[in-house]
């Protein structure tokens, strides 16, 4: 390379004798009175990558004068975790433990964007049970509940409004104690598997989700009324943060940023997998494109999830005993579980028949569980509405038990980009609105 | 599958398209023994698969793909047959070959015109294919039809001595952090981008860690006595 190499981070000038400023919190005013003194107007700001405002790990540089933004930059990279290295290391199945980390406030998306892309590599789409779509579509719908209510709530907390982090995490939790009953763990869950889901609901499973939907609905109804009519709320995102629909569409931005922008792109209309198409549910929209119309959009997709979550239920009702695994023995991971004295454990009869009834049950858990299954060489592109946007998966196989190469588009990813936009001519304030309605998780945007 | 493909047994990798079979276009990997590791008992040390990239596809390619190859040979006139390398149908996606020099200007079709309308790019994903020789560097673009609701694969392919290919930024800003992804992982340098810095490494950072040939790194761990090597390392299928 004999090119000089672009930096992504570092000073904004070459000028070495630009004044620099630590800030360590409550020293800003001696900062203040310093750059007066020196009588500068231009000011770069670096916020993060320890704000509690960045969502994880984001640095962002801004450039202001007095209290407006001239120039915004984002530095990413501070939670890269080489997660997709270390998935071409492990067997496909694996792969389901290591992608469901990424964006951890939306651990089933990954897992399920995964397995579809798996599944059309083996050529089994059709082949998954129906029971399993429907625990595949109520875990993602249980997720997208949650990834909204902590960007409602986190948005919230961000500019000020404590109750309303609380309030959304109470009705995130009730969420989570569907899916800790069903996949026993409440995130990283690593539940949905190629082929299926790794178990089926327990004894109990509808009637705690019957239980769950008016807990999480009253919560939502009193987000509702804590935010969409309070003028402080309004006073600070109407109008604030805007993308139109030519800037969406520029910036690749999809997910509720889109649809806040006039667009209805939902990929579980426009390409439906795992069933979507027979569920009764809308696609909220707007046409306002600022912040507060995002905020709404995300509470209206939580009631709108609801809806599908109990659609969820009675099927799960009238398909009590059916597989939720496909019928390939080749494919289908062998282990069965159950609850044990220590919370979880290997199911006792499955234990009993390879240990003590069937050799060549034992060797065929053995070998599935150690080597994994083979997949054909190819390469596929699976996509699905995220909770964030479109989340995207290419996979290519080389034949072998291992991805050669598994690269994921986190829709935060690319909707960051958008942040230069949405702030650029705005007041510094109004940058922690405009990361909190970009709505990224950075483990999802660096992997 | 690579299964049914000759099992040579000679111990010498064999490289390039295979006789018999379709039309080759990426060599995958070439396979060697069974397990991960080196100096293994089963004497399965000596096998030799060379696994390939599923071939090109003859028309017709069945479902929309016929008009969209049409559409974009006609708008590219005479430098369709140099620009559009391969058309590979597999799995119900469709995947362009394209030539480097010309990515820009099937961007740009792709992007404007009616009846293509690929307004979007979902980013570009590099993939690292060392036994490919000349072509081990590729990058696939996968586009996204909102109007027509389609999807299809742009994949171009560079060596590694000479990794330049055009930036699609000027055609998809939306590209912008994705390239610089592609940059940063692969060392594929897209000429033509607005500042082309790596984005998850460090700026000083040496290397281009999801190459296959850069180590996954991690160290030995003691448990109970035993030694267990790192993930890259260990012995297992593969």
């Amino acid at each position: 390379m004999t090119q000089t190499a672009p930096h992504a981070t570092g000073a904004f000038t070459d000028d070495p004798d630009a004044p620099e400023y630590s800030a360590y919190g409550g020293d800003w005013s001696e900062i203040a009175d310093e750059a007066a003194r020196l009588g500068q107007q231009r000011i770069v700001v670096n916020m993060g990558p320890q704000h509690p405002s960045t969502h994880g790990v984001l640095r962002v540089m801004l450039e202001i004068e007095g209290e407006t933004v001239t120039e915004t930059r984002a530095g990413i990279g501070y939670l890269h975790t080489g997660i997709e290295k270390n998935m071409e290391y492990r067997t496909w199945t694996q792969g389901v433990t290591f992608c469901t980390r990424m964006d951890y406030v939306a651990s089933m998306s990954q897992e399920l964007v995964y397995c579809l892309g798996v599944e059309k590599l083996l050529g089994i789409t059709d082949d998954v049970p129906e029971r399993a779509n429907v625990l595949r579509v109520l875990m993602a719908e249980l997720t997208r509940i949650g990834s909204h209510l902590v960007a409602v709530g986190t948005g919230g907390n961000e500019m000020g409004a404590t109750t309303v982090m609380t309030t959304a995490f109470i009705a995130r939790e009730d969420t989570f104690r569907v899916i800790e009953m069903i996949s026993g763990l409440r995130t990283n869950n690593a539940y949905i598997r190629p082929g299926g889901v790794a178990q089926d609901a327990p004894e109990g499973a509808v009637k705690a989700i019957r239980e769950m939907i008016p807990k999480v609905k009253q919560k939502l109804d009193e987000l509702v009324d804590l935010q969409l009519a309070n003028p402080i709320f309004k006073g600070r995102l109407k109008g604030v943060a805007n993308l139109d629909l030519a800037g969406c569409m520029a910036l690749g931005v999809t997910g509720p940023i889109l649809r806040s922008a006039g667009l209805p792109y939902d990929l579980r209309k426009s390409e439906p997998y795992c069933g979507y198409e027979t569920y009764d549910f809308q696609v909220p929209t707007s046409t306002d494109g600022d912040a507060y119309s995002r905020v709404v959009l995300r509470l209206e997709e939580c009631y709108e999830s609801l809806k599908i979550v109990a659609q969820c239920a009675d099927r799960l009702e009238a398909s009590e005993g059916e597989p939720v695994m496909v019928a390939d023995k080749k494919i289908a991971w062998p282990a069965q579980l159950s609850v044990g004295s220590d919370g979880q454990g290997n199911s006792l009869d499955h234990i009993r028949h390879i240990m003590g009834e069937s050799m060549e049950a034992l060797i065929h858990h053995f070998k599935l569980v150690t080597e994994g299954f083979k997949v054909p060489a190819g390469q596929v592109y699976s996509a699905i509405e995220g909770p964030k946007g479109l989340l995207g998966v290419h996979l290519v196989s080389d034949g072998g038990t291992k991805p050669w190469r598994a690269h994921f588009r986190d829709p935060g990813f690319n909707n960051l980009q958008a942040l230069g936009i949405l702030t650029e001519g705005g007041q510094v304030a109004d940058v922690v609105v405009a990361i909190a309605t970009i709505d990224m998780v950075l483990g999802g945007v660096d992997r | 599958m690579s299964d049914s493909q000759d099992l040579t047994g000679t111990g010498a990798p064999q490289g390039g398209p295979q006789p018999g079979d379709r039309d080759q276009i990426t060599l995958i990997n070439v396979r060697q023994g069974q397990f991960g590791a080196q100096g293994d008992t089963s004497g399965f040390d000596g096998l030799v698969r060379p696994v390939q990239m599923p071939g090109a596809s003859e028309r017709p390619y069945g479902e929309w793909f016929d008009g969209v190859v049409d559409v974009l040979e006609e708008l590219l006139g005479d430098d369709a047959a140099a620009a559009i390398e391969h058309v590979v149908v597999d799995r119900g996606e469709l995947t362009l070959r394209i030539a480097r020099e010309h990515l820009l200007a099937v961007a740009q079709h792709l992007r404007d015109d009616q009846d293509l309308r690929f307004e979007m790019c979902l980013g570009v994903s590099g993939v690292h294919y060392p036994a490919d020789a000349g072509r081990e560097l590729h990058a696939v673009y996968p586009m996204q039809s909102i109007t027509h609701n389609r999807r299809l694969r742009l994949e171009v392919a560079v060596s590694e001595a000479d990794p330049h290919m055009p930036s699609i930024v000027s055609v998809y800003p939306m590209n912008n952090w994705h390239e610089r992804e592609t940059w940063d992982f692969f060392g594929i340098v897209f000429d033509g981008h607005p500042s082309l810095a790596r984005i998850e490494m460090p700026d000083d950072w040496v290397g281009h860690p999801q190459r296959k040939d850069y180590p996954l790194g991690g160290i030995p761990v003691e448990y109970k006595g035993a030694e267990i090597p790192s993930p890259d390392n260990r012995r297992q299928y593969r």
